[in-house]
């Protein structure tokens, strides 16, 4: 009876570390497929590309959906950073990469060379990056760059701070200490968020920007959703986080003030954004340059941009087809918003259009 | 069975003798052949690095410059170690001599079982439980530590309030409870009952009995168990990952259990997506060396400690 009760007792104990484990997955993970255009028409194949973990997710998602509707169609795609990607690219190793950062004019020539054409830059997925807080009392909160950086480098200690009161009038801030919280590991996060202070405040924001945290306080967690949960746990926390996990965890998202106004983190403010960018290519190449002081009212200023690198020929026009039909289905309407669930805001419609004129001009 | 069956007994003899030998080889291979790796890689790197490996607590590990250097790495490891000693030890000894010598009869074989099961629960669920669960109860006592203490070094408060070295301490402490349980339960339990009825006879308490007749006949056993716990606390990974609470780049040193920082296993975890260079890489695997030397050192004082003791009782 008795060992029979011990091992009931050791069951029970098991089961609960098992479903413990089991809370322990991203719930992030889960892909949320689009409908798929119907009108994609569906070539056969295999389809090598490489580059960015910053559109990991939604590229992800893109290719779920997109071999749903083409069963004979497979695209694999490697996050192994942009990097990589760009190396793989002009080593013709895959047949598009993908990329955070425009290339350079050698790489571009190169990359020229490997496709006998020109290489296009094609904007596919833009993730904004949020200032989440936690501050259950205060259900709205305005930061802008310079104040962002202070309390990012300790300048900035209490969150009832006077330069904080005076860009958030008729809110009482509470008498807290501000617990800044970073990235550990080196991401494009970082690289982001620190690439906008600096731009934005740049006398403010006196270390170097980078996927390297280079601040001189705070609390390092591994991954978004290590900061998120250390966030979520201690009343007055700061962090930047991906969209995503800051709706997902409930913490406060920060309207960022860029001078002309608060601005809140939507679809349509990250889309006004990216619609000021100016063209950096020509023609079909739509290497943008982001502009993250932007004063345009409602712009959200801190946003990314992952770009596909194609070529504008391809040597084997079955590949050229089946690329072209992959990155129409991915620059889709649909495909476009479902990645809003997984964080990332849809193109603008301007870009969009631009967008799907330079795929229709793939050969 | 017949003669020839008889015969493989010899056979079958000289089998496993070179079963076992062919074994215990291997596992000295396997040890050299890891240390040869981890200082063939690690000499490269060591031989570009621009700042004292030892004393530096900087780590750019990248491009043509790198400065690295583990000091900040080596106070966060064997502190955060030694907290989890100092819990674990005495609390598993504890736990050892309840279940040997106070527990009823029918409660042993199943409380057994269950700080056993501590052991089989995976290090990342002792992760997340730690920092969502663990975490609120420990921070009380780091306020009233940081609070009254505050005039010694290693109280002295900071800013950290997620995985501090102090609460990892504890979280590891758990995670190597049951290894000091379980072997200073076997060991307990295989004193000599003539020992143990002996002392009793000679009037002595039953507190009395296990400090005179228990407790030194367990102890190389229980030193042994806490040197196993130890090394699973040196290299303990993935807990301690997502607990810990990097420090940032110019942080100001300071020597208090209360800051956060990195251990060795967690740093190269932290950083393992990053190795795209040798050079990177072999930086790692330098500080690597250093917890595999670390290790390996504990592990041969705690033999030493074990082969005196034995001299003494025999």
């Amino acid at each position: 009876m008795t060992i029979t009760r011990s091992h009931a007792v050791i069951a029970l104990a098991m089961t609960g570390a098992l479903a413990l484990g089991a809370c322990g997955t991203d719930a992030n993970k889960t892909s949320t497929g689009g409908s798929g255009a119907a009108s994609t028409d569906c070539p056969t194949g295999t389809l090598k590309a490489e580059g960015s973990s910053a559109q990991k997710a939604a590229i992800e998602a893109a290719i779920k959906s997109f071999q749903t509707t083409c069963t004979g169609a497979t695209v694999n795609y490697a996050a192994t950073g942009s990097g990589a990607g760009i190396k793989q690219f002009i080593a013709a190793q895959v047949d598009f990469g993908g990329t955070d950062s425009a290339l350079k004019d050698d790489e571009a020539a190169s990359a020229a060379t490997t496709c006998a054409a020109p290489a296009w830059h094609l904007p596919m997925v833009t993730g904004p990056v949020g200032v989440a807080y936690n501050l259950p009392s205060l259900p709205s909160l305005v930061l802008n760059a310079d104040v962002t950086a202070k309390i990012f480098l300790g300048q900035i200690t209490m969150w009832n701070d006077p330069a904080l009161a005076a860009i958030n009038p008729g809110v009482t801030l509470p008498d807290k200490k501000i617990s800044v919280f970073f990235r550990s590991d080196d991401s494009g996060t970082t690289d982001n968020f620190t690439k906008y202070l600096k731009a934005a405040a740049g006398s403010s924001w006196t270390v170097e920007s980078g996927k390297k945290w280079n601040g001189t306080v705070g609390e390092g967690k591994p991954q978004n959703a290590g900061v998120a949960t250390a966030a979520k746990g201690v009343e007055g926390s700061i962090a930047y986080l991906e969209w995503s996990y800051i709706t997902q965890n409930k913490l406060g998202l920060a309207k960022i003030d860029t001078g002309s106004g608060p601005v809140e983190l939507t679809s349509a403010s990250v889309g006004k954004m990216i619609e000021t960018a100016k063209q950096k290519g020509s023609g079909n190449d739509l290497s943008l340059t982001l502009d993250y002081a932007t004063k345009t009212p409602g712009a959200y200023p801190i946003n990314l941009v992952t770009y596909e690198v194609v070529c504008s020929t391809y040597k084997d026009p079955a590949k050229g087809k089946l690329v072209k039909a992959f990155l129409t289905h991915f620059s889709s309407v649909e495909t476009q918003k479902s990645l809003e669930s997984l964080g990332y805001a849809p193109l603008p419609a301007s870009i969009e259009a631009k967008v799907q004129t330079a795929i229709a001009a793939i050969g | 069975m017949d003669d020839r069956g008889r015969s493989t007994g010899r056979r079958a003899d000289r089998l496993f003798s070179f079963a076992s030998q062919g074994a215990g080889v291997t596992v000295l291979v396997l040890v050299t052949l890891v240390c040869v790796f981890l200082v063939s890689q690690a000499i490269p790197a060591l031989a570009r690095n621009e700042a004292s490996f030892l004393t530096s607590r900087e780590w750019t590990v990248g491009g043509d410059a790198p400065r690295f250097g583990i000091l900040e790495l080596l106070w966060t490891t064997t502190a955060a170690s030694v907290i989890a000693m100092l819990v674990a030890v005495p609390v598993g000894v504890c736990v050892a001599l309840f279940i040997t010598e106070y527990a009823p009869q029918w409660l042993r074989r199943p409380a057994g079982n269950l700080v056993d099961l501590l052991a089989a629960v995976p290090s990342i669920v002792y992760g997340l439980w730690g920092l969502i669960v663990f975490r609120p109860i420990v921070r009380p006592i780091e306020d009233w530590l940081s609070s009254r203490l505050s005039w010694l070094p290693i109280f002295e408060p900071t800013g950290i309030t997620g995985g501090t070295i102090f609460f990892i301490g504890f979280v590891l402490a758990i995670m190597i409870l049951p290894i000091v349980t379980a072997i200073s339960r076997e060991v307990f339990a295989q004193t000599p009952t003539t020992h143990k009825e002996g002392a009793l006879a000679l009037g002595a308490t039953k507190w009395e009995m296990i400090h005179t007749a228990v407790l030194p006949f367990g102890k190389p056993g229980v030193i042994s168990a806490a040197m196993l716990a130890l090394g699973r606390a040196l290299g303990e990974t993935i807990a301690v990952t997502f607990i810990v609470s990097t420090l940032a780049v110019g942080s100001d040193w300071t020597w208090s259990l209360f800051n956060g920082g990195e251990t060795f296993a967690s740093r190269i975890a932290n950083n393992a997506a990053e190795f795209d260079s040798p050079q990177k890489t072999g930086a790692f695997i330098a500080a690597g060396l250093v917890l595999f030397i670390l290790t390996f050192v504990v592990n041969a004082i705690a033999r030493v400690v074990i082969e005196r003791r034995k001299a003494f009782t025999e």
